[in-house]
């Protein structure tokens, strides 16, 4: 699955990734390959990217998701 | 003919001015090219933002809260952001704001008055400095320094007050002035309507995709639509910093030209006088031979 983690400065993160821990306003969900087509608001904390054994860590105030036939973007 | 000292001290300050006129346009031109740079990376935000508000959009209407970002109100007070630099020497850059803002008020505006029904929040030191005199409510206020570590996080904090203030009936329209950054050497200058919103731009009407919303589509709405204000917000800060760069490097670039134009003059000048001293002198010589020779 493909991801791009941007805000409005800079592009946090882009590339490959095996799945995402998100923190969605209803509660952190975590997405896998091939999730359903969403769109969904983000609250304050961490977005936790896994590729492989390897954990990323980001933080964010808010933010929005929206995920679409393995493409995932965050604006941060 | 000029004094020959005085030509050259003229030479050596107008060498030196162009001097500081030519480094000044070096840093501008840096500046300039990173002020462009954070332009050119905002935009895919900005981009993805109104994709996906296209995919929501007609969501807006059934919600009330939603739509009171779109109230067309009577415009009894308004609150009017004029957004100059906090450093001069830039051209007509900030004369631009100044003469936009009060054509504004004088025109569009002319039925408020602007010591109680215009607000001006003034973003940049240089339109302030000359307005304050002529625009005098107690309520207008000043941010300065923006420009010096320019973040989406200030903007938004500004932001917020300003969609509160149109939210709370505070003000019945938030508008902007601001140079809009169209090239290195143009700036145009701008007057925006922020609150409020005119319209929701929607480039790409490709067919509706069906995701599943969380929470549901108004609470997507209420978290974007502040969020594409603040955007436009931020991108206006952005081009008027690239803009600010941009004629004060175009100012610059006229005036190190100017002054090699005058240090070739004051030469010319310098060595005419040079040329009748010295034929000053051999006539004076020549003079006092022929007399001695008698």
């Amino acid at each position: 699955m493909h991801l791009e983690i941007i805000t409005l400065e800079k592009v946090l993160f882009e590339g490959e990734v095996d799945s995402v821990k998100l923190p969605g306003t209803k509660g952190s969900f975590e997405a896998l390959n091939n999730h359903a087509a969403i769109i969904s608001t983000l609250d304050e904390g961490n977005i936790v990217v896994k590729q492989g054994t390897e954990k990323t860590n980001f933080e964010i105030k808010s933010g929005i998701v929206e995920i679409l036939k393995n493409k995932m973007i965050v604006l941060a | 003919m000029p004094n020959l000292k005085e030509v050259r001290n003229r030479i050596s300050s107008t060498q030196s001015t162009r001097q500081i006129t030519k480094a000044m346009k070096l840093v501008s031109a840096t500046k300039l090219r990173k002020a462009q740079e954070a332009i050119t990376k905002m935009r895919p935000y900005a981009e993805k933002l109104s994709q996906i508000l296209a995919n929501l959009k007609d969501s807006v209407k059934e919600n009330e809260e939603l739509l009171r970002y779109f109230e067309k109100r009577e415009v009894r007070k308004v609150l009017l952001v004029a957004i100059s630099s906090d450093r001069g020497l830039a051209g007509a850059f900030n004369a631009n704001v100044i003469k936009t803002t009060k054509r504004l008020l004088g025109d569009t505006y002319k039925h408020l008055d602007v010591e109680t029904d215009v607000e001006i929040l003034y973003v940049g030191k240089k339109a302030y400095e000359i307005l304050k005199n002529v625009f005098q409510n107690p309520h207008n206020t000043a941010h300065m320094n923006l420009f010096a570590h320019l973040g989406a996080d200030q903007a938004f904090a500004l932001t917020d007050l300003l969609i509160q203030k149109f939210l709370s009936k505070e003000v019945d329209e938030v508008c902007m002035v601001y140079n809009s950054f169209k090239n290195a050497a143009t700036q145009v200058v701008k007057t925006e309507t922020l609150l409020p919103i005119q319209t929701l731009e929607n480039e790409n009407q490709k067919g509706q995709i069906e995701y599943i919303f969380e929470p549901d589509k108004v609470g997507i709405l209420g978290d974007l639509i502040p969020r594409t204000i603040k955007t436009q917000f931020f991108k206006a800060l952005l081009d008027s910093h690239a803009g600010e760069h941009g004629a004060r490097m175009v100012a610059m670039d006229k005036a190190t030209e100017n002054a090699g134009e005058l240090l070739n003059n004051l030469k010319l000048q310098y060595n005419q006088a040079r040329q009748a001293a010295i034929t000053n002198e051999i006539l004076e010589i020549v003079g006092g031979a022929a007399a001695l020779d008698g």
